[in-house]
């Protein structure tokens, strides 16, 4: 991990852990008692922690989202659960990696999860399309939704997508269909659904997992109708200043207190001091916390009242006179 | 709104004239025919030389879907606000409604199809290029919601290039918001007909306009979940011929059909008349 770059706002953060780092380092090899030193250094890092991410504007949220550093499903998979198996294949076309999914056990019980995943390197990257699904993405995880409900097992998804790929083979094979698809088949979907924004919820591409009964975010995750860089492309001729970036950020209210607001997401996660890739397993306790929380309210109501109820609290959402 | 209603008698034909003022020419995009206007809207507007469907606007689906002086707008006073007070939205309504109507990217209206009573939601592409926001995903809410309480089928015909930004995540939702209605109409068997016009991209092309126990479009419509540009641009070359047409789509197994304007309520009526178990209309069954 120590290869990806680092967000400039953090940069006073990674320098003063590089000096931690180096004068443990310097103790270790010269048995030199140094705690005395250390500790004012690290309540530093505490406190300058704190002041940076209390302080974060919409264009750093947004860059937090994306880090390549975040905790992705997958590694929310191993933090958060047991017994995963992984399942395999759209049973149509192929399989995509760009979302993965299968049994696997929260607190013992078993649950079905699936959810978008990023790589984090060059080669990863390749194979997962970066988290961005072509259709057979969305068709494999109906079908392991289906097969959930089959078995009468809640869903979990886990969104972290820039949005669904655009290119030849994807509007080819029907992109459109597979994502309307996943938003009706979610709509009717006999089982509880909790999904999670866990970093970027990009569009059409995320909401074909996010058709759920609670719809939760992690604290630095974001969630939009369309990237900061289009919007400010589009609207402004300017896709790439971090001006323009940063006013299309403001204006499209996508952070997870805006969300929450705007009545579209149910609850706020928190991640640890410094963002959930500061402590990935901190991060994913808290998770897996709350997700035990909200599953077992769901689990108590039977699924023709939960497919009532889905339905009605996405009838709800907009804003219009009437 | 009072207006639509006294526009539905068809048009008189113009008194003869010597002199045909420059104005009333008009040229098809596509091959650059020329023909004065009347001739083209006679046509309904489809490119005499080239059959090119040119852009038509809400209420014109309207009177070429359901039966003259059959139709009234329904659900026309809901209006868009501006949520997150996103930078311009305000004047942007401003002018979309001075531009286009008050009745927002989509027109709402009930009325007989062949004498059968439909709900039919005919989009806009005028009204801020057909954009859906919180008003349309609630129209075609309530509209479904009028569907499934007198059983009448839905119809709704496609015209836009996606979500509205301006409401950013909310516009999102209106996806899912649409797609609960449409679920509740697929469990009480009630037909639903999705109709792609030029363009269904976006937001509305991955919901309802995707989602029709028919799905039909006009010939040469661009239908796709990503623009032509956008795609152009992640693969850094041109596109092939014809990519993300209807036929294109037809090729690919996303389309039932691709009808002409002409053809296109007689087309929905049979259909209807199939998924509602009624018999061929006397004139229709022949063909
Ligand atoms: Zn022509």
């Amino acid at each position: 991990m120590a290869s990806t770059p680092t967000l400039e706002f953090e940069r006073p953060i990674a320098e003063l852990e590089k000096q931690i780092d180096e004068l443990k380092r310097l103790a270790d090899d010269q048995k030199l008692p140094v705690a005395s030193d250390i500790a004012p250094l690290e309540q530093r890092l505490q406190s300058l922690r704190q002041q940076v991410y209390r302080n974060l504007t919409p264009l750093q949220r947004v860059q937090v989202a994306r880090s390549s550093k975040r905790p992705f499903t997958l590694d929310y998979i191993r933090l958060c659960f047991t017994d995963f198996i992984e399942l395999h294949g759209d049973r149509a076309f192929r399989e995509d990696a760009a979302i993965v999914g299968g049994w696997a056990r929260l607190d013992g019980e078993t649950i079905m999860v699936i959810g978008h995943q990023r790589g984090r390197d060059t080669k990863e990257n390749l194979k997962r399309n970066f988290g961005m699904p072509h259709p057979e993405g969305y068709r494999k995880a109906l079908r392991l939704m289906k097969l959930a409900e089959k078995f009468h097992v809640p869903v979990l998804t886990m969104i972290d997508t820039p949005g669904a790929w655009a290119g030849l083979g994807a509007e080819e094979r029907g992109q459109s269909e597979a994502i309307a698809r996943n938003l009706f088949e979610m709509s009717r979907l006999e089982t509880p659904i909790l999904a999670t924004v866990i970093g970027e919820g990009g569009s059409g591409g995320a909401l074909a997992l996010g058709i759920a009964d609670r719809v939760l975010m992690m604290e630095n995750a974001i969630y939009s109708v369309i990237t900061v860089e289009g919007c400010a492309a589009i609207l402004w001729k300017d896709g790439k200043s971090p001006e323009m970036r940063e006013r299309a950020a403001t204006a499209l209210r996508i952070t997870a207190p805006d969300l929450l607001e705007n009545k579209v997401i149910d609850d706020i996660v928190p991640e640890p001091l410094g963002g959930a890739h500061a402590n990935h397993v901190s991060a994913a306790q808290t998770l897996r916390d709350v997700l035990i929380k909200h599953l077992d309210e769901l689990r108590r109501i039977k699924p023709d009242k939960l497919v009532r109820r889905r339905r009605e609290k996405f009838l709800k959402m907009g804003q219009f006179l009437a | 709104m009072a207006w639509f209603r006294k526009e539905k008698k068809p048009r008189a034909p113009r008194p003869q004239r010597l002199e045909i003022p420059a104005d009333a020419w008009e040229k098809c995009e596509a091959c650059g025919h020329t023909d004065i206007r009347e001739k083209f809207i006679r046509n309904l507007n489809v490119c005499p030389e080239c059959d090119y469907h040119r852009r038509i606007r809400a209420i014109d689906y309207v009177n070429v879907l359901l039966d003259d002086g059959s139709w009234e707008e329904v659900l026309g006073d809901i209006r868009s606000v501006d949520p997150l007070s996103f930078p311009d939205y305000q004047a942007r309504l401003k002018k979309a409604r001075t531009v286009a109507g008050e009745y927002d990217a989509i027109l709402t209206a009930a009325g007989t199809l062949a004498e059968a009573p439909v709900n039919v939601g005919a989009m806009d592409f005028a009204f801020m290029g057909g954009s859906m926001g919180s008003v349309v995903g609630e129209k075609i809410a309530r509209l479904g919601q009028r569907s499934l309480e007198r059983k009448h089928p839905l119809i709704i015909v496609s015209a836009s290039g996606g979500a509205r930004m301006q409401e950013g995540v909310l516009s999102l939702m209106q996806m899912g918001k649409v797609a609960a209605v449409l679920s509740q109409l697929a469990e009480r068997r009630i037909p639903y007909i999705s109709i792609l016009t030029n363009p269904t991209t976006g937001g509305v092309s991955a919901s309802y306009a995707m989602l029709g126990d028919a799905i039909i479009a006009e010939p040469g419509a661009v239908i796709g979940f990503a623009g032509p540009r956008v795609i152009k641009q992640t693969l850094g070359q041109d596109l092939p011929e014809g990519f993300q047409t209807a036929e294109f789509l037809l090729d690919h197994g996303m389309l039932d059909l691709v009808v002409h304007r002409r053809d296109l309520k007689q087309t929905v009526g049979r259909l209807l008349r199939h998924m509602s178990g009624k018999p061929a209309a006397t004139g229709w069954a022949a063909s």
